[in-house]
Parts: structure tokens; C-alpha cells; sequence
């Protein structure tokens, strides 16, 4: 038996036959000091009222009562621009960090929230349902180094999102300190019992242990994050980035970007808070010597249908635009625009596979393949300065 | 009469030997309730499974005992004056109505600890679980004290009725956006959770359904001024709409009604059942004869639960303590099972927040996932707290152990007002009464009432402890998270 078909036995290796051998054998180890930071916009942010359309007419009679108007996007180029909330992120943007990905979905898109944040925290078709995370898969192919305090660490959230399903060492936290201060009341278990829920109880008990020893308190950053939960978030982030030991990702979540109803005013608090909270936690990240190492990246399970409803506000969408952000990165607009006279049952057609983005992460970021992880090729998308 | 037919149950029981036993009354007892008494476990130990069934299945409430806030009653601004307010007298009423929230909250907690009837607490919090509406978008906590007050008349009576009664329910017109959701401007959003999430799941319906669904509930919105359930039919969609196969001139009840004669439909719930109270993974061939039961009963839901409660599988040894508590459950059991008196009711509605239930605002419109997902690092460390703190061998000042139970800056500043209120008592000694026998055998008792499985981690210096470490012991060991 060959050495690689032993492997493709194992369920080692993907089973792609143009795979040259040498690929895989070159592989270097994982580059987890780059830290990858999701941030997940709750509830499907509108993508169209975020990146503006500015000089597209269809774009003003889809949305006659909730459209930003011309005069007060931030202009990116002759066509496109932002929010008028994101100012924030005009430095980075200018600094030429700042990558907007455009027209990001995938085939046989789902509506559902949580059927379709399934389908973007698995990396899976729409019809496909898989148990674990598309990082859980990532973790399990190319380990962490064992003295990282954690896989993951996912910030002010009750799921576990990408790390979720069975494998990954992740923990979740609200607050450094706490954490530290409670982790006494966990004991690293011994036995592995055929109980299911009581083996999830005693990893998560392992977890808490070592991740423990790893973390340090709250890091005191000269940056101020902004008041509020998100602000909190970032900032508990930061210093779980600032710890003795390293963590590969961390994911914080924006919550209530379904705005089906008087969206404006909403969705205005959120960018803010999100532009605000993103630079802040580059100055943070920055004081640290760590920037050129942090790749941020947004997400969410859908964006909103292009013509607005009748309550001030967007219902269930399709393809959305996301940022991508860190020292390494290329400014700069990414992907087509999505089209606003060619809807596809009034929503929009995607462009990029939102799996390119962590064919991105995983290859270009970590230097893996991503192929086996993300069941299939999808192409990293040409956005980092490596 | 009704003790003679009990005492007649009993000497049936007996005479035939053929009671259930202490482990299977024990595991009926805590996944249908709140930690049952040792005393109540011993008397149904002596009944058969159909006995015992019947009987959790007999004399449910359908209202709460303890007597909600005065304010229940007290009308809401209406809509348009809310609006016109200036912003610091908005902002003064929404705090107003958080403060009446955390009320609410503190309220259905004290029901859930004194009711005689916990199978109805259960239903009613698996219910809010299922119809969900949150105080954080909802806002006037008088309309989610309606919600839960139609959600315990139903709670095991019919689902169907309780599927009409919810859709029209002002808690959800306000949650699902259904009040704007106009002919010719529709709003999908209540049309499409009640197919996903209420009635059919995932993939039995399709986009064009839930379209053509949301016509039909236009003009279903409520009076601007008292916030009661109207019709607006100038709103209305009156033309043919075509809902999984049906067409017509369907108006909102109607495709209740098309929803209610799907097969999914009850395989649906049942399947919701079955993660409630029997294991994380239904078996197919079973949720679908149970499915059979819901739907000839016509929905009724005291027949599929007793279906449910006499099954082999609700006993099968794989099924036991095969379940995490909910947080509500841990506290509610907890405070139930120890006497414990004197906490603040708001205090459990901080705590659950903490643990990552947070009654009357689920995370979302699916509500909380359960199983697992109850534990994650942060909640495992604070229930592990909590038990800590509230079986500790000497006494702690009250305010820290209120400002540790606070989360934010919100909770803090609840918890601050609270900090000088007398501290719980848990009462150890009234515990181990209902024990008897050397001090061994009762703490061999009280292990097997608190733990539904031998504990994971051994007690070193158990000769040495007092009780209240013993407890403590207990208490931290994960198996307590378990039911």
C-alpha cells in the first residue's frame, strides 16, 4: 500500500487525485500565532445600506424610504461607499487595511436564520448538514499547539458557533478577570464516562483548567473601547490576545441586525458601535506589537432582501458584503457588485462563496490547505500582503 | 373521594408488588418537576408507571398561585404617545417597564417554587420556549405577563387552540412584526417562525409558502390605544393565496388550520418532547407513533405526554441522567429541594441571566437550544458559584455575594438596591429530617435524591464534613448538573 493511499484510508488525506504528493509533505506546521478574530453580526446585517450602492438608481426605487442618502455615504470610490456610522473605519481604509468583500453568499441559499448560520459556522452546502465547525475540522487536521491556552475563545456568546461540535479546545468567557477568579471550581476529570452530557461537562471542565493557566488577567491597553456590550467584548478579547499564552481565534457577535422593522435607527447604534469598536481594537492590538499578526473578519448568516418592507425595515436576504481587516492586509474592494436589476426571486445573487473567505484564513492566513477542511475547492480570495 | 381512589391506587400498588421503585418514581418525578421531596419519591415508589403517570398527569393547574405584581393591570401608554414623548420621559418609561420586567421574571420564579402543580411550570416555561416572545423587543412587561398567563391555560391543554391563541396574542404581534405587516407591504416575519419554528420545521414548506402565508395575516395587528388583538380589514389581502397546496381566499386562521393538518406538524412537536423530557436523540419510528397519538387526540397534549411518560424509553437505563438541567430548573430545584427562604425573587432572575436563561428574553426567536448547549465554560463556573455560595460553611456578607451575581452594569446597579435585604437561609437540618437511620445511611439517602448518578469525583474526608460540606460536595460534583 502506497503511503498516500494508507493516508486516504485513514481519512487523512482529502480525496482530491490531482493533489500532488509533494503539497501535502511541504506542508509546514500551522501558523497559529496569526490570530484570527470573527466578529459575527447577529441577525443578518444589511449589507446593502453598509456598503452603498450610492450611484446605482435601482438602489434609491428599491428602497425609497430607508436608502442612505447620497450626500452622507463616505464615499470609497465613484459608485460605493459606507455608512454614514462607520466613520471609524475611514483611517483604516485609507491606511489600505481595510478589504470589503462583496456579493458573499452561497448556492440554494437558505432564509432561515438559523438553518443558514448553521450552514456558514459548518462550511457546508445548503443541503448538507454537519455536526462539527468549519474551525473545529480546521483544529482537528492541523492541531494547535498544545501550550496555546485554548483553540478558541469565543466572548460574550452562549454558542459556540465555528468551534462548535466535538474536538475543539474552546472556551467561552465574558470577562477575563472572572474567569480567572471562578476557574478554581474546575477540576480536570480523569475518567472519560459513556454518559455523553456528563463527558461534554468534564471536557468543558478540562478546558476551563487549562485555558486558565494560559490566560493572564485583563491587560491594561491605553486604547479606550467603547461603552457597551460589543465594546466589552473587544475589549476581553484583547487581552485574551494580550495572555501568557496564545489563542488562535476569538469570536465576539454583534447582536440585533434583524431589523425587519424601523431599521434606520438601528442599524445606525450597530455600525457605530461595530466601526468604533474595531478601530479601537486595532490601537489595542497595535500597543501589543500584535496588529500585523490579527486578521479580523466579519460574518453573518445572511444579508437583507433588497427592496425594503413595509415597516421601515428589510426582511430575509441573500448575499452580503464583509469586511476583512488586520497589518496584512490589502485594502481594497473585492468581489462584483451584486447586480439590483438581476434579483433572483428579489434577492441577490452571490458572487463569492462565502468558504473563500476561510480558504483565506486557512491558507493564506495559517498556511494549510484547505481543501479536505472545507470539503471542496473553493479559491482564497488574493487580499493579504504575505 | 379523591384521597379514597389514591389510598385505593396505593393498596393496588401493593397488594400485586409491582410499584415502580424508587429510581423510576425519582427519574419520573425530576424530569416532569422541580427536585421532588424524598417524602413524594417514597409515595410514588409504591404506585405502578401507569399509576404515577396518571396521577402527575391529574389536578394540573391552569393558573398561577402565587398573585402577580399589582401593575399587571395598569394600561400602557399608548403607541402614539409614546412616540411624541421627549426622550428623557421615554427613557424614564422604558427603564420603568425594565424595572417591571425583572419584576415579572422575580414573579414567575416564586411560582415555579411554590406551585403544587410544577408539570404546569414545566409546560408553560417548554411553551415560552416554543412560541417565543422577548421582554427586549416586546417591552411592556403587562403584555408578557398575558403571554404567560395564556401560555399556563394552555399549557396542557390543546395545542392547536394555543397556536390560534398565541398568533393573535399582542406579546407576538409586537415580537414577530405582525402589527405592520400590511396588504401590499408585507412583513414575513411571523409567517415565516410560524412554519419554521411553531408548527412545521425546516424543510417542509418553501419560500413561496411562507410568502403567500404572510398575505393572509395582513391586517392582523393591534388597537393603538389599549393593545388588544384587531383586525384592520382595510389592511387585509383579500385576494387567492396558495399555501402548501391549499388556495384560496385564506385568511390568518385558515392556515392555522392548513398548518395544524400537516403530519410535521406533530412530528414536530413531538420531537421537541422528547429532547424536553426523554433524551437528545428521538428515535424516528418512535416520535412518529407518538405523532399518531398527538394528532388523533386532536392535538391535545395530556395524551402524547402520558404516550410519552409510559414509554419504554423513558425509562431505558441509556435515557437516564442523560439530560442537563436548565439553569431555571437548577435554581427553582435547588431553592425547592433546600428550603431555602429570604432571597429576593429577582435574585433567581439575575442568576438564570448569568447561567445563560434569561426568562422572558430568549437569546431569539428559537429560544434557548438546551441540551448541551446549557454548558459552556462561563455557565459551568457559574453554577458552580452559585452552589458555592449558597452552600458555604460560614456566613458571607450579604452584598458581596449580590454584587457577584451580577453580570453588567444594569444587573449591578439592581443588585446594589438589593444588598440590604436579609440574606437566604438554606435549612440543612429540615433536609436531612426527611431522612432517618445512622448519619451514613441518611447521606447515603441524600445522595441518591440529589444525584441522578453515582458522583464523578470521590469525597476524601466525608467522615469529617458537616453537612453543609457534604452538601456543598454534592452540589459542585457535575453529576448535579445532570437529570
Amino acid at each position: 500500500m502506497q503511503r498516500r493511499d494508507f493516508l486516504c484510508a485513514l481519512g487523512l488525506v482529502p480525496l482530491v487525485s490531482a493533489l500532488p504528493n509533494l503539497a501535502f509533505a511541504a506542508m509546514p506546521n500551522a501558523n497559529y500565532r496569526n490570530l484570527l478574530l470573527l466578529v459575527e453580526l447577529k441577525g443578518g446585517n444589511d449589507g446593502l445600506n453598509t456598503l452603498v450602492p450610492y450611484a446605482d438608481a435601482n438602489y434609491y426605487r428599491l428602497r425609497p424610504r430607508i436608502a442612505i442618502r447620497r450626500d452622507e455615504v463616505l464615499q470609497l470610490d465613484e459608485r460605493l461607499g459606507l455608512h454614514p456610522s462607520m466613520q471609524a473605519l475611514l483611517p483604516l481604509w485609507q491606511n489600505r487595511e481595510l478589504a470589503i468583500v462583496q456579493g458573499v453568499g452561497y448556492p440554494q441559499p437558505n432564509l432561515s436564520h438559523f438553518r443558514s448560520i448553521e450552514i456558514w459556522e459548518s462550511a457546508s452546502q445548503s443541503s448538507e448538514y454537519l455536526a462539527d465547525g468549519w474551525l473545529t475540522r480546521a483544529f482537528k487536521a492541523n492541531p494547535v499547539p498544545a501550550s496555546f491556552a485554548a483553540d478558541g475563545v469565543v466572548i460574550g456568546a452562549q454558542d459556540m458557533g465555528p468551534l462548535g461540535g466535538t474536538g475543539a479546545r474552546a472556551v467561552a468567557i465574558n470577562n477575563t478577570q472572572q474567569f480567572m477568579r471562578q476557574a478554581r471550581f474546575a477540576d480536570s476529570a480523569t475518567s472519560k464516562p459513556n454518559n455523553a452530557a456528563l463527558a461534554h461537562i468534564l471536557k468543558v471542565e478540562g478546558d476551563i483548567v487549562q485555558a486558565a493557566s494560559g490566560l493572564s488577567g485583563e491587560h491594561a491597553f491605553k486604547a479606550e473601547f467603547p461603552k457597551g456590550q460589543f465594546g466589552n467584548a473587544l475589549k476581553t478579547a484583547a487581552s485574551v490576545v494580550a495572555g501568557k499564552s496564545g489563542v488562535a481565534v476569538v469570536r465576539v457577535t454583534l447582536n440585533g441586525f434583524d431589523t425587519h422593522n424601523g431599521q434606520p435607527g438601528t442599524q445606525q447604534r450597530l455600525l457605530k458601535e461595530l466601526a468604533e469598536g474595531l478601530a479601537t481594537f486595532k490601537s489595542a492590538m497595535q500597543e501589543i506589537g500584535h496588529w500585523d499578526n490579527t486578521l479580523i473578519m466579519t460574518y453573518a448568516e445572511f444579508g437583507r432582501r433588497p427592496q425594503e418592507n413595509g415597516s421601515m425595515g428589510t426582511d430575509h436576504g441573500t448575499a452580503n458584503a464583509h469586511f476583512v481587516l488586520g497589518g496584512k492586509v490589502r485594502g481594497g474592494l473585492y468581489g462584483q457588485t451584486p447586480s439590483l436589476s438581476q434579483l433572483d426571486g428579489g434577492n441577490l445573487l452571490h458572487g463569492v462563496d462565502f468558504r473563500s473567505l476561510y480558504a483565506t484564513v486557512i491558507q493564506s492566513w495559517w498556511g494549510q490547505d484547505a481543501r479536505g477542511i472545507l470539503n471542496g475547492k473553493f479559491p482564497a480570495l488574493d487580499l493579504l500582503r504575505v | 373521594m379523591r384521597w379514597l381512589i389514591y389510598l385505593l391506587m396505593l393498596w393496588t400498588g401493593l397488594a400485586h408488588g409491582v410499584g415502580m421503585g424508587y429510581d423510576e418514581a425519582r427519574h419520573l418525578l425530576v424530569r416532569t418537576g422541580f427536585a421532588p421531596a424524598e417524602s413524594e419519591i417514597q409515595l410514588f415508589a409504591r404506585l405502578t408507571r401507569q399509576q404515577a403517570v396518571d396521577r402527575v398527569l391529574s389536578n394540573t393547574a391552569t393558573e398561577a398561585h402565587v398573585a402577580p405584581p399589582a401593575w399587571v393591570a395598569e394600561p400602557l401608554p399608548p403607541r402614539r404617545e409614546i412616540r411624541s414623548m421627549e426622550d428623557e420621559q421615554r427613557r424614564m418609561l422604558f427603564r420603568e417597564l425594565a424595572r417591571k420586567g425583572f419584576e415579572l421574571r422575580g414573579w414567575w420564579y416564586q411560582e415555579m417554587i411554590a406551585t403544587p402543580s410544577p408539570l404546569t411550570e414545566r409546560m408553560t416555561l417548554f411553551w415560552h420556549n416554543h412560541f417565543v416572545s422577548s421582554l427586549e423587543k416586546v417591552k411592556g412587561a403587562q403584555l408578557l405577563y398575558r403571554q404567560n398567563v395564556l401560555l399556563r391555560q394552555y399549557a396542557l391543554g390543546n395545542f392547536g387552540g394555543l397556536l390560534h391563541a398565541i398568533a393573535r396574542d399582542p406579546a407576538m404581534v409586537i415580537y414577530l412584526d405582525s402589527a405592520s405587516n400590511r396588504k401590499g407591504q408585507p412583513n414575513e416575519n411571523f409567517a415565516r417562525e410560524v412554519m419554521e419554528l411553531f408548527t412545521l420545521g425546516v424543510g417542509h414548506y418553501t419560500e413561496q409558502d411562507i410568502k403567500e402565508a404572510a398575505r393572509a395575516f395582513t391586517g392582523w395587528s393591534l388597537d393603538r390605544g389599549s393593545y388588544e388583538f384587531r383586525f384592520y380589514p382595510f389592511l387585509h389581502d383579500g385576494g387567492v393565496k396558495t399555501v402548501l397546496g391549499r388556495s384560496g381566499n385564506l385568511d390568518g386562521d385558515e392556515v392555522l388550520d392548513v398548518l395544524l393538518a400537516q403530519p410535521a406538524t406533530a412530528e414536530f412537536v413531538v420531537t421537541k418532547l422528547w429532547r424536553e423530557f426523554v433524551s437528545q436523540q428521538p428515535v424516528p419510528a418512535e416520535v412518529k407513533k407518538l405523532a399518531g397519538v398527538f394528532r388523533t387526540a386532536h392535538y391535545e397534549i395530556k395524551p402524547v405526554l402520558r404516550s410519552l411518560f409510559l414509554s419504554d424509553a423513558f425509562y431505558a437505563k441509556e435515557n437516564r441522567a442523560s439530560l442537563i438541567k436548565s439553569p431555571v430548573e437548577l435554581l427553582v430545584g435547588t431553592v425547592r429541594q433546600f428550603h431555602i427562604e429570604g432571597l429576593d425573587p429577582r435574585l433567581f432572575a439575575l442568576a438564570g441571566r448569568q447561567l445563560g436563561q434569561d426568562i422572558l428574553a430568549p437569546p431569539n426567536v428559537k429560544g434557548w437550544p438546551g441540551g448541551d448547549d446549557w454548558i459552556n465554560s462561563t455557565t459551568l463556573l457559574g453554577r458552580k458559584q452559585i452552589m458555592a455560595r449558597l452552600f458555604r460553611a460560614e456566613e458571607m456578607p450579604r452584598k458581596q455575594v449580590v454584587l457577584q451575581m451580577a453580570r453588567n452594569d444594569r444587573d449591578e446597579r439592581i443588585a446594589q438596591r438589593m444588598e440590604n435585604l436579609s440574606g437566604g437561609v438554606v435549612d440543612v437540618e429540615r433536609f436531612f429530617a426527611e431522612f432517618s437511620g445512622s448519619e451514613s445511611h441518611r447521606r447515603t439517602q441524600a445522595e441518591k435524591l440529589l444525584l441522578a448518578m453515582p458522583t464523578s469525583q470521590p469525597f476524601n474526608d466525608e467522615e469529617n464534613a458537616s453537612r453543609i460540606e457534604f452538601i456543598r460536595h454534592l452540589t459542585l460534583d457535575p453529576v448535579y448538573q445532570l437529570k
